[in-house]
Formats: C-alpha cells, structure tokens, sequence
C-alpha cells in the first residue's frame, strides 16, 4: 500500500511533465533549424568608426565613439497567428570592436513564418541579481557593476569638445531595473508578412539590423554633452533609454 | 519520500565518508534556531574540492594588484573574519577604502551585501573588492589569466569541476563554497535558545539579555541580530558617506547604512561602517547620549536609547554571549 503510493506520487509529476510537452509540441512545429540577425553599426546613417570618425549628436555638438557595446537578450519570435516562442538562454553581448560579435546565430528555432521579433535592449530584471553568470554575461566582459550590481545594458565612450569632464570625455553607461530608474526596454518589430523570416530545415534566413548609436541622445529628450556627459545608472540614465528605446535598432531586410 | 530522499543521501555521505575516512565532508548545516538559508547551493553544489579551491582562492594574496592583499588579509578568522583594529579597510599600495570590513558569517541568509546593500548576490560579492582601486585593485580578467598560468590551480579546478578550465564563473562560484559555510550558530546564546546540554545565562546575562529585547531588536533581531534593514543611527548631523542612497538614488536613504549583526561583536572591533569606535563602551555610550539629528534618522532613535551604567553592564555581558569561539577556531576555515 504504502510503496504504491510512493509510485503514485512518483507518476505524477511524470504525467504532468509529459503532458505539458505535448502541449508545447502542439504549438511549435517539431523540424527545428537555425537563423542569425546581423547588426550593422551606424551613427545617423554612416557607418560606427570607432575611435576616428567625428560625429553629430541632434544638438550639434561633435562626437567620437571608441566603446559602444550592448545586450540583446530574450529574443522571442511569433507567427501571424499569434503564437510564439521565447529562444531559451538568449544573451548576446554586439560589441562595435568585435566584428564577429555582431552576427549572432539563433539555434533550435523551430522552422515556421514569423512576423513579429522582440527582444530586450539588455539583461532581465532576474539575472542582474543572478550568481556567477558565464557567456555574453560573464562580467569579464566589462558590462557588470560591481558595487551595485546589475548589468550594464548599453555603454557608449567617447570624447566630444563640448564636454566638460576631464579629457572631454563622455560615458554613456546605462543599466539599472529598479524604478524609479529601470532601464529595462523592449525592442518590437513587426516583420512584413509578404516576406516574413521563414526559419526551415533547408533555409536559414538572415536578418539584418540597423544599429543608430546617436540614438541615445535622441528620440524623446535631446542631450547635450555640455549638460549630461557622465552617467552610470540613475535618473540620467532613463532618460538616455527612453531615447533609444525606439530608435536604436531598425529591421532593415531579411534576406530568406 | 522525503525521509526516503535523506535516507538515502545520509547513506551516500556515509559511504563516502567509509572511502575517505581521513577526509571531513565538508557540508552546510542550519542550526536548528535559524530559518532556512537564501542561498541553498542548488547552483553550486558543495563539494570538499570545490571548497578547498575556493578557501585557497580566498587565501592567495596574489590575485591582488602589487600581489599583497587576499579576500583575508581584511576578513582575518580571528577577527569573525573582520579586520582587526583598521577602521576601513586596507587593500593593495597601503590604500585606505571608506568603510569598515564587515565581517563573514552566516552569508547565506544574507540577501544584500556590503553597508549599501548594493551587491545583491554572495557569488558576485567578491568582484567588489576584487575591482576596488582601494581593496584588491585588479580585475576578474587578470585573475583568470594568472590562474590559468600558475599551479597547482589548473589542477585543483579539475579536482573541483572536472575541468583544467579557468573562468570567472567558476572561480567565484568555489570562492562561495568557502563564504558560504561559514556559519556561526553556536554562541552560547544559540546553545541556551536550543536548550543545549546545561548552558544557561548568568544573571547579569539574562539582565542584559531582557534589556536587548526591549531596547534593540526592534533593529538587532534575532536570530542574525540584524534585520538587514537600512537605517541612520545619527553618527553625524550631516553623513559624509552617502550609505545607501549611494545604490538607490533616493534622497530619504541618505546617510544610511545596514544594521551589522551583532554575533561575534565581542572581536569585530572598531564599530559602524566607518569604524568610528573602538570598544562596546563608546557604541552604547553614543545610543545613550551621542545620538544626532540626522535628516534620516531612525524614528526610534529620536530619543537615543537611555542606558545607565548597570545596564550597559549588562547589555555588555549579553552581547559576549554572541562569541562562537568554535567558529573563531574552526580551523577548518584557516589558512593552511
């Protein structure tokens, strides 16, 4: 009696479990393949050269750029009807002096049409607080706070002659997600049905994002390096998300 | 099922323990007067390997800049894993940081760390002092790099995780299985709250053991003696240390800092979070009579807390009562 109770209880969860994965199988497709998102580094339109180039911000002050890295994360994919599918582990460090970190491929995709792409501009509010992380998170990566700890979501360095910090320097870290200061944004695009990212066994597509660094310091408020040259994490750093919320990343095609 | 699962965990330890009887396991135990931990070591499981890297790691004073520093030169065992006698702590090229060293115990009930609370994971705690210009001064990257180029570590990572692989991950993760079992849970407060074996209060003791309830609880709870709150106790009219607004940004969390345990308070000299007094004296003398104004100040410390010498006594005596000398001496968690 006792012993078969204990079996029972066993069963159970077994049950559940392998009926939960029906479920899911139901949903996603069961052939699985693989396809990558390139993200093309730009600032209003000319390609992100690091350290030489002289750019404008919308107040027209110049700017250089020698740091501009961030965090895509989470990304999710849904179909025209409606169902999605959330790539498990999806944490991917594009930094702009790594040529190779800006095409990232998306493995065990079940194949599909998908017309809708989101993904967070940074790290989730669970894994800031997280133990030891490795991969696109380990903080060797020099994306993580260490006396305040949380990821940096998106860090710019540069110089600019109208800044009044030492050596002209400004520095863009932003991260935070605790409000009133959360910094945790999300990116949506929807995906033209004529010509959706069709993930199959025999194809795997390419998506091609455009990346507008000046996009932090533009959008909702106009920043000037003369007033906001410095900020890690805090009010300032709101204000710099909200400005690329939108504007930083742009489906610019898909190549099937 | 259960008693089952501990059944059969109790007989592997013991099998284990048949194969290597010279071998303590090394293993994580919540005495019976505290509640379940925080951190559970789900993420990371103990093992005697991983936690002798991770005592080695938290030993080896060369992963600091000018090779001079490690995790105990300030987090010293004699001291409950404090400083001795240094108000702030005193990390690589004779520099002096801002703030007193807290001490090292019973970090896995802890959900925040440091006086700020700004590290909220005891995993990634060390990275602070690892990277602060005034501590260790140097940076998980140079920590892997020398690792993976020094014996015996490639070795002892192997034995640990059953890979020559270095990686920060790794290293913080068996740095954790060395914090996290320290654990000081055998005073003999703890022994009379669990009624051990003939262990009772003296008088003055029990005296100084009411009074603390009534007097200081209310921010020393038991059985941490703190409730990990942040709070301004009035050191300064204006403080000169941000505290904890530091990490939230808040106008109302200036000044403040969080309620340090009380355990082992006997040998954790200097006190508050800038090490502003050196004895138990000048600490109750302030709560008595030093108590400022602060804008933040704690609203049950508007009045201070008036103690007259008998009961400073005897809170005194009470307060030695949070000593585990068993922990001070576990020689387990000394260098070796």
């Amino acid at each position: 009696m006792k012993l078969s109770q204990y079996f029972l209880a066993l069963l159970c969860p077994i049950i559940l479990l392998s009926s939960c994965k029906k479920n899911t199988d139901e949903v996603a497709a069961d052939t699985r393949s693989t396809f990558s998102i390139e993200f093309e580094n730009q600032v209003n339109g000319s390609p992100l050269v690091l350290n030489t180039t002289t750019y404008k911000n919308a107040k027209g002050e110049d700017f250089k750029i020698n740091v501009f890295k961030y965090y895509v994360s989470n990304i999710k994919l849904s179909k025209a009807d409606g169902t999605t599918y959330l790539l498990p582990e999806s944490y991917f460090l594009i930094d702009a002096s790594k040529t190779e970190s800006t095409n990232i491929t998306l493995k065990d995709v079940p194949t599909g049409d998908y017309t809708k792409i989101e993904y967070t501009i940074g790290v989730d509010y669970a894994r800031n607080f997280a133990g030891a992380q490795t991969g696109a998170l380990d903080p060797i990566n020099g994306m993580f706070w260490t006396w305040n700890s949380g990821y940096i979501f998106v860090k710019l360095e540069g110089t600019s002659p109208q800044s009044t910090a030492t050596g002209n320097t400004i520095t863009f870290h932003i991260g935070g997600v605790i409000d009133p200061n959360n910094t945790i944004r999300t990116f949506t695009t929807e995906i033209n049905a004529a010509n959706p990212l069709r993930v199959r066994t025999d194809g795997k597509p390419n998506m091609h994002f455009k990346v507008n660094a000046a996009a932090l310091f533009t959008g909702k408020t106009d920043v000037s390096f003369a007033a906001l040259n410095m900020t890690m994490g805090g009010a300032n750093s709101v204000i710099v998300a909200n400005n690329y919320a939108n504007g930083l990343f742009r489906l610019d095609h898909i190549h099937n | 099922m259960l008693f089952l699962s501990i059944a059969l965990m109790y007989a592997c330890s013991k099998n284990e323990d048949e194969v290597t009887p010279e071998e303590k396991k090394i293993t994580f135990s919540v005495p019976v007067n505290f509640p379940a931990p925080v951190y559970n070591f789900e993420d990371n499981k103990l093992s005697n390997a991983g936690f002798a890297l991770g005592k080695k790691l938290f030993y080896e004073a060369r992963l600091s800049a000018d090779k001079s520093v490690s995790c105990g030169s300030c987090h010293q065992q004699f001291a409950a894993f404090t400083q001795l006698d240094h108000k702030v702590s005193h990390g690589v090229n004779n520099c002096q940081g801002k703030r007193n060293t807290p001490p090292l115990f019973n970090l896995a009930w802890q959900k925040a760390f440091f006086w700020d609370g700004g590290v909220k994971n005891i995993e990634t705690s060390p990275l602070n002092a690892i990277t602060d210009a005034c501590e260790m001064g140097t940076d998980i990257q140079t920590i892997v790099a020398f690792l993976k180029n020094t014996a015996p570590y490639p070795d002892l990572f192997k034995q640990a995780y059953g890979s020559t692989e270095i990686n920060s991950q790794l290293i913080l993760k068996s740095i954790t299985q060395f914090t996290a079992v320290l654990v000081s849970g055998n005073s003999k407060y703890d022994k009379v709250m669990r009624k051990e074996s003939a262990v009772s209060f003296t008088s003055a003791e029990l005296a100084g053991y009411n009074l603390f309830k009534e007097k200081c609880t209310s921010c020393h709870a038991e059985p941490f003696f703190t409730d990990f709150s942040y709070r301004s106790n009035g050191l300064d009219l204006v403080s000169t240390d941000e505290g904890r607004s530091h990490i939230t940004g808040v106008a109302s969390d200036l000044g403040k800092f969080r309620v340090p345990t009380l355990r082992n308070i006997e040998y954790t000299s200097p006190y508050m979070h800038d090490g502003r007094f050196y004895s138990l004296d000048e600490v109750l003398e302030h709560y008595n009579s030093g108590v400022k104004a602060s804008v933040n100040l704690d609203v049950q410390l508007k009045n201070g807390i008036p103690l007259n010498t008998t009961e400073k006594v005897q809170i005194k005596a009470f307060l030695k009562t949070l000593t585990d000398n068993e922990f001070i001496k576990n020689t387990l968690y000394s260098e070796s």
